[in-house]
């Protein structure tokens, strides 16, 4: 789907999001009656110490408006933006405070929700997408935490040698259904369907604060021992 | 084994020692305690796949001691092994820990965490998880604060703190760094191989330095403080950075969005970290590298950004 | 990876009273030795973990001349080997057994 299609999609009353280079920012309606902020990173765009510093504002902005309207995250980026200046600024303060508005939103009762429908890695996967509570997916979405020449590049390992090695785990390669598995990603969408609906369906359903990621992980088989070995230390260290 | 507290002898190098020494030297003496050390065996189930090596606490130590009398966690990664990298096992023992401390803050109590970084962020091998380890260490470490933690961040290791690493280092509650200590998301090789020689020359050391070092960060406000290279000043650090760190709430969020946004404006067009220095009110930053690292704490005193509370 | 495992019997216990240590690190050309008080009497047991195949004799050699400078009787050791050369992987044995054996905790 084209962020277009989205966006009438999840809003067929209309919108006033606005697109500032990279990014967009604004509201839309909710099915139920309210309204939902939206923030986003567009046409793969890598995210850098200005955009998130745009971004933060907004979601800073929501949180101080009061009440508990949910924040949508729509990602298409690319990684973090690699430049001297960005690390010379510091980028990953910028990036963790992203995240950090992002969380503190879901810890004031703003149900944020992460939407990935195109491409989005490293850093700029972990300031968006991974610090919202739920976070969703388009089919075709392409998440690549490390795209395969550069795990083959460390790993002095073939492309293909990779490629057959993915076949039995989700752990390294890139790809929606490896992330899922793996239980970064809650549901992936039906795009034949109203997107309104499912978001509707998705804020509808009870929540959940505490992070489900290590168990959904362990459900799907797709992270052995994540859980286990978060629990048994969380009980150790209350002991 | 010397206690930190002998002040006699010479305190450790930090950069030079392990994770396990780290974590041990820098509490009250005989306090320390691992949770699922080595003994349990709880291995990366991936690098077989590989034919990679294990190790038998996956490059990172966690556990419980006291500091200065007061009890505190503690997670200590090591840095030579995978380049102290977040796997599936390495990231849970962390996010364990702190779910802990969230828990064991919750009734106004406080357990502070200790986060002694050498990383480099996410291991290759085990992207994925490692990356979502990552995104769980963080959401820990905000619901610990929240709950009324301190989460304080020691770098000065081998691997520095990258990529992943970077990011949990940007939501603790405040940061300590020595010389060694580089803190960045993208590390000078990744640079150089996405962007090119000229965009950042990765072999050019005094570079990395003065766009992610130690002295940098503490300059720019990135580290709350500069440190020298010893265990014992790493402790004191930890020590104080505990009594006066900010509290995670709306406010100091809204005062870290105008830091930063002052960060901006102020060196949004600098083009070097010597032109970062100079903005900031060092008067030579060209003797900034070579300052001894009392000399530097001095200067930084002076004219830095250490002290904020919007962390 | 090779995993190879050695028993023997030690001319006596080993002192000390620690019920396990550690040293070394997994890195290349470095490796870890975990070393554990559970074996009854003087038995003792090496363990290996290594990414390097075919060096089964030299492993034998450096255990057999360990066992007999140490006497670790009573400890099992597991390694876990980054590719060490059999010089490194005596010292760090030695260390092992050096720690286990020292006072305290």
């Amino acid at each position: 789907m084209t962020l277009a299609e989205i966006l009438a999609s999840l809003f067929p009353a209309g919108h006033d999001i606005v697109r500032q280079g990279g990014i967009m920012l604004g509201s839309g309606p909710l099915k139920s009656g309210g309204r939902v902020t939206v923030v986003g990173v567009a046409d793969r765009t890598p995210l850098g110490v200005d955009d998130a510093l745009v971004l933060a504002g907004h979601v800073l902005a929501a949180i101080d408006r009061g009440g508990k309207d949910p924040i949508l995250v729509l990602i298409d980026s690319d990684s973090q933006r690699m430049s001297k200046r960005d690390e010379l600024l510091g980028l990953n303060e910028f990036l963790a405070h992203l995240g950090k508005c992002l969380m503190m939103a879901s810890l004031q009762g703003h149900h944020t929700v992460g939407l990935l429908y195109g491409h989005s890695a490293a850093g700029a996967f972990i300031a968006t997408a991974m610090s919202t509570r739920s976070l969703v997916a388009l089919p075709g979405a392409t998440p690549a935490v490390m795209d395969l020449p550069s795990i083959s590049k460390v790993t002095k390992l073939s492309i293909e040698a990779l490629q057959e090695k993915a076949r039995s785990t989700p752990v390294f390669a890139p790809g929606l259904a490896n992330l899922a598995q793996t239980g970064a990603v809650l549901a992936t969408w039906d795009d034949k369907r109203s997107l309104a609906d499912q978001l509707q369906a998705l804020l509808d359903a009870p929540a959940t604060p505490d992070d489900q990621r290590d168990r959904l992980g362990k459900e799907r088989k797709g992270r052995p021992k994540a859980a286990d070995i978060a629990a048994r230390v969380h009980d150790l260290a209350l002991r | 084994m010397n206690p930190p507290t002998d002040g006699r002898r010479q305190s450790p190098s930090w950069y030079e020692s392990a994770a396990r020494d780290r974590a041990r030297l820098l509490l009250d003496a005989g306090t320390f305690a691992e949770f699922l050390g080595p003994e349990a065996r709880e291995m990366s189930p991936h690098l077989g796949i590989f034919d990679l090596p294990r190790q038998f606490d996956d490059g990172i130590v966690v556990g419980r001691g006291k500091l200065a009398g007061t009890p505190v966690f503690v997670a200590a990664q090591e840095g030579r092994f995978m380049g102290g990298a977040f796997g599936e096992v390495h990231g849970a023992k962390l996010v364990g820990l702190l779910r802990a401390a969230r828990d064991a803050s919750r009734d106004g109590g406080t357990m502070p965490v200790l986060i002694l970084f050498d990383t480099g962020g996410v291991r290759l091998q085990e992207a994925n998880v490692g990356e979502l380890a990552i995104g769980e260490v963080m959401r820990a470490v905000i619901e610990a604060r929240r709950a009324g933690a301190k989460v304080i961040g020691l770098v000065g290791g081998r691997a520095g703190c990258y990529g992943g690493g970077g990011l949990i280092a940007g939501t603790c509650s405040a940061l300590a760094v020595s010389e060694h200590g580089r803190i960045a998301v993208s590390g000078p090789e990744v640079i150089e191989t996405n962007r090119g020689v000229e965009e950042f020359d990765s072999k050019d050391r005094s570079l990395v330095w003065r766009t992610m070092g130690g002295k940098h960060r503490r300059l720019l406000g990135g580290a709350e403080l500069f440190v020298d290279d010893t265990i014992d000043a790493f402790r004191a650090a930890a020590i104080a950075l505990i009594e006066r760190a900010p509290a995670f709430d709306l406010a100091m969020l809204k005062a870290e969005q105008a830091r930063l946004a002052e960060r901006l404006k102020r060196f949004g067009s600098c083009a070097d970290g010597l032109d970062v220095w100079k903005q900031a009110g060092v008067d030579d930053p060209a003797k900034v590298p070579g300052m001894p690292a009392d000399e530097f704490i001095a200067l930084a005193q002076h004219i830095g950004e250490g002290r904020h509370d919007a962390r | 990876m090779e995993t190879l495992s050695y028993r023997h019997t030690a001319a006596r216990r080993a002192a000390g009273a620690r019920p396990m240590a550690i040293v070394g690190v997994v890195a290349s050309g470095n490796l870890e030795v975990l070393v554990e008080r559970v074996l009854p009497g003087s038995d003792c047991q090496v363990e290996i973990s290594t990414p390097v195949t075919g060096f089964a004799k030299v492993w034998e050699a450096v255990i057999t001349d360990f066992v007999e400078r140490r006497s670790p009787g009573g400890l099992r050791l597991s390694i876990n080997d980054g590719g060490a050369r059999a010089d490194t992987v005596s010292l760090r044995l030695a260390q092992a057994v050096r720690l286990i054996e020292e006072d305290g905790r």
